[in-house]
């Protein structure tokens, strides 16, 4: 599957397409297939969302997962401070990473 | 230490409120992420993998408690209570946001501080040693010429577009403090015929070409300092590669060139710049040097550390260095905690550190490239109650220059750029060897990490260093054995095949094991291997 992500213009916060709208949250990532570049022009157009680029990732039981490591960690947090991922809660959230 | 004058704050505030106009024209979506990304580096905001991430600067590494306690504010309310502090002897936050940027740079500039000139192809931070003004073996206070040196390169309308960022650094001891000959521009104050001078080595980096800078020019009298290092950057800026960005430092163009000819053309050069009258009048060199005037100490102070509590002994003999001043000490503050994040301070921390500078360090600190604070000028009856409240508070790991007093980069937790995570490797390093019996008994070894190739993390200055690569996806740490940032400066040579995160651990133990096997009396790590060699510790390593 394809993904589309960035970084929210006024926060900086990772943010994934949704279909619709963007969201902090992968497991709502959708995959824009064949319509990635023309979302992401349209959406670097719209200047809401810095850097927007596609990924590759796969459709697994708890929801997309990058395929590359460094998107996982952007979609997670930083695997050093499990208290400022966005799973704070599951001491097990960076296995997922790894 | 140098205090603003209104031309410094006129420059900050002017460029706050620019900042701040610009900042507003983004999010209002009048201009667009290309046009406003060179604008948001020019004051030091990055993009980062989670968010923007700020870099302040902090020159030559000089802070007083309010500006400390400033650094703490930030974290608190912008930030998530944190602050990292980096081997450029800054301190960087890692979940700003944009909309916040203005008041941020705002806040700073009521402290007489900023993040001008912390990212871009400009002069960058004037690094120094930490020790400066307090230390027993330096023949001046380098300071007040890094301090001419952050006018001098500040808003520089000629070198604001180098090919290329552009680091400098001045020390003025022996001992090399400040991996000064790992710079762009390394500056040693010498003495020849007792006469001040500064000994000019150029053309020094790590990154993914590491070098050592070479000597340009032994003594150039110190009322032209600023000359030649204009003549230097001329050269530089003249024929500095632009058209691709991995040859573009001045390393390369010397490395080209050839030290002999890059020097023949800063003589030439600098010929010419002397007529053009940079350096400053004498009075105003004055006026900044006295800004530095060294604090008032009692000489007569009790020399004699009460040092019947075993715990504080022990952190006295690590962390405590010798000051110039009979009765006193420079405390090292270590931000190195067994399962902490090198470099890190929580806002509460960095607070304690703004206080304990207040009562006892003539309200001055430092921060090391080494990614620890130092307390400059500290009375020895004092030690005691500055070690109990930074044990309370997690800050009195007595383990300075030790295994586990290890650099590291923010690596792929937080870099864009990174390549592989640093930090956890760094910290599983220091709890294998967390036991401190172990860590002294290996004595001084610096092992420091980058999680990419741009080397933020000092891998090749590194006793011990680790490079974090990207396998078909995969993190993999290459070893190298044998680098040193200081005054015996050497570049680390890689000792073969990579490893996995918990397999660089294990390499790193046989490497020490090897040490302890093969060390002659005295002998640290790296004097160990520059005598044997790379081939018994690669046999140990592999086989």
């Amino acid at each position: 599957m394809k993904l589309l992500t960035g970084n929210d213009l006024k926060t900086g916060f990772v943010t994934w397409w949704t279909g619709a709208d963007w969201s902090l949250h992968i497991e709502d990532a959708a995959d824009v297939g064949e319509h990635g570049e023309a979302i992401l022009a349209a959406e670097e157009g719209a200047r809401r969302v810095n850097a927007p680029y596609i990924i590759a990732g796969e459709a697994t039981p708890e929801g997309p997962r990058p395929a590359h490591i460094k998107d996982r960690i952007r979609a997670l947090g930083p695997t050093v401070r499990p208290d400022l991922t966005l799973k704070p809660a599951d001491p097990n959230a960076g296995d997922w990473v790894i | 230490m140098y205090k603003y004058d209104q031309y410094d704050q006129q420059m900050v505030d002017a460029r706050v409120a620019e900042f701040s106009d610009q900042v507003k024209r983004r999010l209002a979506g009048e201009i667009t992420e290309d046009q406003f990304k060179p604008l948001r580096l020019m004051n030091g905001l990055y993009l980062q993998l989670h968010a923007y991430m700020l870099r302040v600067a902090v020159p030559y590494g000089t802070l007083d408690s309010r500006q400390m306690r400033m650094l703490a504010h930030i974290a608190r309310k912008y930030d998530r209570d944190y602050g990292h502090f980096t081997t450029r002897q800054n301190i960087q936050y890692n979940w700003i946001k944009l909309e916040d940027a203005p008041a941020i740079l705002a806040d700073l500039a009521s402290v007489e501080m900023h993040a001008i000139q912390t990212s871009g192809n400009c002069i960058r931070n004037i690094s120094s040693d930490q020790w400066a003004g307090a230390a027993a073996d330096e023949i001046t206070d380098p300071r007040p010429w890094a301090e001419l040196l952050r006018q001098w390169s500040s808003f520089h309308p000629e070198f604001s577009y180098l090919p290329r960022k552009f680091k400098i650094a001045v020390i003025a001891a022996e001992e090399d403090r400040a991996a000064m000959r790992l710079h762009d521009i390394g500056i040693q104050i010498v003495e020849k015929d007792g006469v001040h001078g500064a000994a000019f080595y150029v053309g020094g980096g790590m990154g993914r070409t590491p070098m050592i800078a070479p000597l340009i020019k032994d003594f150039v009298p110190l009322e032209d300092m600023l000359s030649y290092a204009e003549a230097c950057l001329r050269v530089y800026n003249r024929y500095g590669r632009r058209d691709n960005i991995y040859k573009a430092r001045i390393k390369i163009l010397i490395h080209e060139l050839g030290a002999d000819e890059y020097r023949r053309q800063v003589e030439e050069e600098f010929a010419h710049v002397k007529s053009l009258g940079i350096d400053p009048p004498k009075a105003e060199f004055d006026r900044i040097a006295a800004q530095f005037a060294p604090p008032a100490l009692d000489a007569s102070a009790p020399d004699e550390i009460d040092r019947s509590d075993p715990d504080f002994a022990v952190w006295v003999d690590q962390n405590v260095a010798a000051h110039k001043v009979p009765g006193h000490a420079i405390v090292n503050i270590s931000l190195k905690p067994v399962g902490g994040i090198p470099g890190d301070a929580s806002s509460a921390q960095i607070d304690l550190m703004a206080d304990l500078a207040e009562a006892y360090s003539h309200d001055e600190l430092r921060v090391t490239h080494a990614q620890n604070i130092v307390l400059p000028h500290v009375r020895k009856a004092d030690l005691y109650a500055i070690w109990q409240k930074l044990d309370a508070a997690g800050l009195a790991t007595p383990n300075l220059d030790l295994i586990s007093d290890i650099i590291a980069c923010p690596g792929l937790d937080y870099c864009s750029l990174a390549n592989a995570r640093s930090i956890p490797v760094a910290q599983k390093i220091a709890a294998r060897f967390s036991d401190l019996g172990r860590q002294k008994e290996l004595g001084e070894l610096k092992l420091k990490i980058s999680g990419c190739i741009n080397a933020c993390g000092h891998h090749h200055a590194g006793h011990i260093g680790i490079l974090g690569v990207d396998r078909k996806g995969t993190e993999n740490y290459q070893l190298l054995l044998g680098g040193s940032g200081a005054e015996d400066v050497s570049l680390g040579t890689i000792t073969g095949p990579g490893f996995d995160e918990d397999g660089i651990v294990d390499a790193i133990e046989r490497v020490t094991d090897k040490y302890l096997a093969e060390r002659s009396e005295g002998e640290r790590f790296v004097d160990t291997f520059r005598r044997v060699g790379m081939a018994p510790f690669k046999e140990a390593i592999y086989g």
